[in-house]
């Protein structure tokens, strides 16, 4: 189908893209990569949207490190997340993610900040940011905001984000020398949302535990991380299983989706402790 | 500063290597820009939503989905389709290849298959067929199953590689 907008507007920089928010009656879409809104907009979920194109804004794109964190732009693509040595040192769970979102042409042009901004419940970056216990910096008319993760998702497509307001940046803990990432899901075939995935981090202080696509939003697990920082594998699966809230589909039953979360789980923590399952 | 929105938007770009300049609705796609407002047919429209990958062109130089792309966003940009890659010679051999190992039945995908697998055969070396399977795994072919495909694209990476032996 074709897409209907209201109209369209190129950002020079933040403060302009601000202004055309504020400026078009509630109905200011930001469109950076366009991966997932443009394919609602053709779909017509939605229509009437006065778009403000923010993809030339060289500001909110890059990566750096800064006051011992790291700095992932807004803009920065799933292309370049793969490949960025930063990010492959200091929080290689994004590489490892990059790698699992939809197929190389998307991760040409899709945004990070476009993933978590729009909040799929199934998308890899959101549960990486939460494992990594991130913060998402937002800027608006009011100024700046820094908002942590755990507070940042609150439902399907639906974030802590107000209108307005745009997304500019995530910054992450640097990984310890020590520290153990790991993302896994099952998806039907390659490139397809997970039908359940999980994001591992292991540090010195303990586990940090994601799911996503088993519920409304990506989910912290903190029973779980409980159990498995206690060193009970069996006890953590028992508490992830019943942590998580999944629907069930055409793709999946919501009782597969449970035992897949907890074989994923099992399979994690072989890898990361290497003893087999 | 509603007056900065518009519904038509004045866009200059580089299409084939040529410059072309068009005022475009805020709501269209590259693949309708280029296939109705410039006649370039050779890159498909399918699923419009980004799932099949029939409408792949390279923008700046990268494989993009032209129907998750609005034109008013090309502003600048330098867009290759499938005639003018045709035309420039730089995919001959992999074309020959797709025709030479029946890679292709309806062609629908064809394009797309081309657009993509270019820019895999561009980071060079010979990739294995799990590494050519998982690049194209955005690509649909209701056709060949894909054998065919693979061939083809391995084929050229080794020839390329200069390691054909056959």
């Amino acid at each position: 189908m074709k897409a209907m907008a209201g109209g369209y507007a190129r950002a020079t920089d933040v403060q302009h893209a601000l202004d055309l928010l504020a400026g078009a009656d509630g109905m200011g879409r930001v469109l950076a990569g366009g991966q997932s809104l443009i394919a609602a907009m053709n779909m017509r979920l939605s229509t009437g949207d006065m778009l403000v194109d923010i993809s030339r804004i060289a500001d909110l794109r890059g990566v750096t490190v800064e006051e011992n964190r790291l700095r992932i732009g807004a803009l920065t693509r799933h292309a370049e997340i793969e490949t960025d040595p930063l990010i492959a040192e200091h929080a290689p769970l994004l590489t490892q993610a990059a790698g699992h979102i939809a197929h190389a042409a998307i991760r040409n042009r899709g945004t990070i900040g476009g993933a978590l901004a729009h909040a799929d419940p199934a998308a890899e970056f959101p549960a990486c940011v939460l494992a990594l216990g991130g913060m998402i910096h937002v800027q608006g008319p009011d100024g700046t905001r820094d908002i942590p993760a755990e507070d940042f998702f609150v439902d399907v497509f639906e974030t802590a984000l107000e209108d307005g307001v745009i997304l500019t940046a995530i910054t992450l803990p640097l990984a310890e020398a020590s520290e153990k990432h790991l993302l896994r899901e099952t998806a039907r075939r390659s490139g397809d949302y997970a039908l359940a995935g999980l994001c591992l981090v292991k540090r010195a202080a303990g586990h940090r535990l994601s799911a996503f696509s088993v519920g409304p939003r990506p989910l912290l697990a903190l029973a779980a991380m409980e159990r498995l920082d206690a060193g009970d594998i069996v006890g953590a699966v028992s508490a992830l299983r019943a942590e998580i809230d999944p629907t069930g589909d055409t793709q999946a039953s919501a009782a597969y989706r449970r035992h897949l979360a907890g074989v994923l789980l099992t399979r994690a923590m072989a890898e990361i402790t290497g003893e087999p399952a | 500063m509603t007056e900065a929105f518009r519904d038509r938007i004045d866009i200059a770009l580089t299409v084939n290597g040529e410059a072309v300049e068009a005022r475009v609705p805020a709501s269209r796609h590259m693949i309708d820009f280029l296939r109705l407002d410039l006649g370039l047919t050779g890159a498909h429209s399918g699923c419009e939503h980004g799932v099949c990958g029939a409408c792949t062109i390279h923008v700046d130089g990268q494989a993009v989905r032209g129907c998750l792309m609005l034109a008013a966003q090309a502003d600048g940009a330098e867009v290759w389709t499938l005639e003018g890659l045709t035309e420039s010679g730089v995919i001959r051999d992999l074309q020959d290849a797709f025709v030479a190992r029946n890679a292709l039945q309806c062609g629908y995908c064809t394009p797309g298959m081309l657009a993509s697998a270019m820019d895999l055969l561009e980071q060079g070396g010979i990739p294995d067929r799990a590494t050519i399977r998982e690049h194209l795994s955005g690509n649909y072919c209701r056709c060949t199953g894909y054998e065919a495909i693979i061939d083809a694209v391995e084929g050229v990476a080794k020839a390329r590689a200069g390691k054909e032996t056959a």
